[in-house]
């Protein structure tokens, strides 16, 4: 398998471990993987020899010198390997060599023929291109000549790299020497150093490369696991700052909070901080972001690290939040584990893969706190650096919460504010006795925001969060808000009250005006008809004057009547 | 009946020096006590696997139990001899 220039690599189907050493062991080559007892060798050589038959159909020898056939075949068996159906197949070939050192008395000059015509037939048996030596230091115990030995073994070595044989040589850990008879010396090309270290009564496995001939590798320790699923390593440090930027925003699940926000939400791929005191809200912020993104038919993950999964989904229920129903559907994933459970690198460690393996597009750390109890906080703040930088280059959203102990203080232990894109800081304040929960958004990276602090009331409705009453003794929660906006209430029906009343006033005041009007008008009427009495009593009073000046006139008889009504008239 | 097997492999110097010193041992030492067989694991190396032999030359003494091993060119013919004698009587 020469898939690059320089040296061949043949991969392990170690996950993790190929990508570390871009590529795998070097094809052909032996390499020396030691450590200490019980750290993993023999898990890691007979990892590489099957995924070696499995996905990449070289056939393979394993050649144990401590434990039996039967131990090793059960042994793997327990992580899903099927090494007794590979042996029969003739695609793995188990020699195991054995030499009890009461029954065998040395005279004379001897080699280890013996052991090489085993191999031979067996890798001849099988075609083998990859071989496990587990572990050839055992002979040392068996034999009482060193210098035979160590002859043995470099001409072993040799062989075996003369025949392009892929070799995994495990050997126990010595005391300031990464083997106990040096065998490092003898392999020049892959040294690889496996170790499981107990801090805080935390045991961590890790995984260095110490060399690596013609080939660039990462130096770090890096955390492996075993578990159900075998050996993975996690090349946790090889990450950057050059995540994809999403211009997309997301769905808080809760509508209340997005408002808040310029755009209507959280970018894509933020990290969002959620802080606050015990009982503030913060798992249950989370669950909504978690739902919401299965509302979205997107993966979510979950990781608990105080609560159960089944303790989550029942809580949240309360809140009218089915989480059961994503989790049915394998939309949304539970991982609660204590933060005592693995050190700080495991869960690290444990987080990413499990992370690579579902792919969520939203992740929840409930509570980050949780650790800064458990480790050094500079630790736990690479730690989480790690974790931020590697959902951001997945495009992957991160919410983690962060118990704070106080009130006031917008800082965490971690010192992670700046690592954050979004912060949410939710407060439980205690105003006239009674504690009323509020939400604030601290941050928001790009994009222009609220600065009001909202009320958060959850119900069986859901979150939601309502808008502060702004009065003149500033912004009101709870209680008090109510009773200001009760207050309010009656102030305005008391106004109105008062302006019914003034136009009722006013009314009046115009149907009293108009009434003295219409009195007046009745007045000037009467004047002007008794005027109009008059003018007619005066012209009839003429009329009858001159009637009877006529009639006295004629009475005279003289002069004509004509001349005196004019004369009379001027 | 005492039967030992000297395992070699192919014609090397130890090889030959193994079997000419087991020789003159039976010869001088234990004439007629055993009956010796050389089997050279070059031409069968699968007996290797079935009498799990590992150093070359191995002597062994299936006979009488429990089986003895005795690695080496056998250069030592008072050593050979207190091991073959070892278990006995």
């Amino acid at each position: 398998m020469t898939s690059q220039l320089g040296i061949g690599k043949s991969p392990t189907g170690i996950q993790g471990f190929d990508e570390l050493t871009l590529g795998g062991l070097p094809t052909g080559r032996p390499s020396l993987v030691c450590g200490s007892a019980g750290c993993g060798k023999t898990l890691f050589a007979s990892t590489f020899l099957i995924n070696g038959v499995r996905d990449h159909g070289e056939p393979g020898v394993f050649v144990t010198f401590e434990e039996r056939p039967e131990d090793i075949v059960s042994n793997v068996a327990s992580l899903g390997f099927e090494l007794d159906k590979l042996i029969e197949e003739e695609k793995i070939a188990m020699e195991h060599i054995a030499v009890d050192p009461s029954e065998v008395a040395e005279i004379g000059d001897y080699d280890l023929e013996g052991l090489f015509l085993r191999l031979e037939l067996a890798i001849d048996t099988v075609g083998a291109k990859r071989v496990v030596l587990d572990t050839i230091e055992s002979l040392f115990s068996a034999f009482s000549n060193p210098a035979i030995l160590r002859a043995e073994i470099r001409r072993l070595f040799d062989w075996l790299k003369e025949r392009g044989l892929t070799t995994v040589i495990t050997a126990e850990r010595g005391d300031g020497a990464l083997t106990r008879q040096g065998l490092e010396e003898y392999v020049s090309d892959c040294v690889i150093l496996l170790d499981h270290r107990v801090e805080n009564q935390i045991s961590t496995r890790r995984l260095r490369i110490v060399k690596y001939r013609g080939t660039a590798h990462g130096t770090n320790e890096y955390p492996f696991l075993i578990d159900t699923d075998g050996f993975s390593v996690l090349p946790v440090s090889a990450l950057g700052l050059m995540h994809q930027v999403h211009e997309e925003r997301i769905a808080s699940g809760v509508p209340d909070l997005d408002a808040m926000m310029a755009g209507g939400g959280f970018f894509r791929g933020s990290s969002i901080l959620v802080s606050g005191v015990a009982g503030a809200g913060k798992s249950s912020l989370s669950a909504h972001f978690a739902a919401a993104a299965c509302a979205r038919g997107e993966r979510a993950m979950y990781f608990s690290f105080e609560e159960a999964a089944d303790q989550a989904v029942r809580n949240m229920r309360s809140l009218g939040l089915d989480l059961g129903r994503w989790r049915d559907a394998d939309l949304l994933r539970f991982m609660a584990t204590r933060p005592t459970f693995y050190s700080l690198e495991m869960h690290l460690a444990v987080i990413l893969r499990e992370v690579m393996r579902f792919e969520p597009s939203v992740v929840v750390l409930d509570p980050i706190s949780a650790f800064t109890e458990s480790g050094d906080r500079l630790e736990v703040q690479s730690m989480l650096l790690r974790i931020v930088d590697f959902l951001k280059n997945r495009g992957i959203t991160g919410i983690f919460t962060h118990l704070a102990h106080s009130q006031n203080e917008a800082t965490t232990d971690a010192g992670l504010s700046s690592l954050m894109d979004g912060w949410v800081l939710m407060l439980n304040r205690e105003v006239n006795g009674e504690f009323n929960r509020e939400l604030y958004l601290l941050k928001a990276r790009g994009m222009a925001h609220s600065n009001q602090v909202r009320e958060f009331r959850m119900s069986d409705r859901g979150i939601s969060l309502l808008p502060p009453h702004l009065g003149e003794g500033g912004a009101l929660t709870g209680t008090a808000r109510r009773a200001e906006e009760a207050r309010l209430r009656r102030a305005e029906v008391e106004r109105k009250t008062e302006l019914r009343r003034l136009q009722q006033q006013i009314e009046q005041r115009r149907r009293r005006a108009r009434a003295q009007i219409e009195a007046l008008e009745a007045e000037l009427q009467a004047e002007e008809i008794a005027l109009q009495a008059l003018v007619e009593s005066e012209s009839a009073h003429e009329r009858q004057r001159l009637a009877d000046a006529d009639a006295l006139a004629r009475s005279r008889g003289t002069g004509g009547f004509a001349d005196l009504l004019t004369n009379k008239g001027e | 009946m005492r039967r030992l097997v000297l395992y070699v492999a192919g014609q090397t110097p130890k090889s030959l020096a193994a079997i000419s010193n087991l020789r003159r041992i039976c010869e001088e030492s234990l004439p007629g006590q055993y009956e010796v067989e050389v089997i050279d694991l070059k031409q069968n190396p699968r007996l290797a696997k079935e009498h799990s032999i590992v150093a070359i030359p191995t002597l062994v003494r299936e006979l009488p139990v429990p089986i003895r091993k005795i690695i080496g060119d056998l250069s030592d013919k008072e050593q050979v001899l207190v091991n073959l004698k070892l278990d006995m009587e």
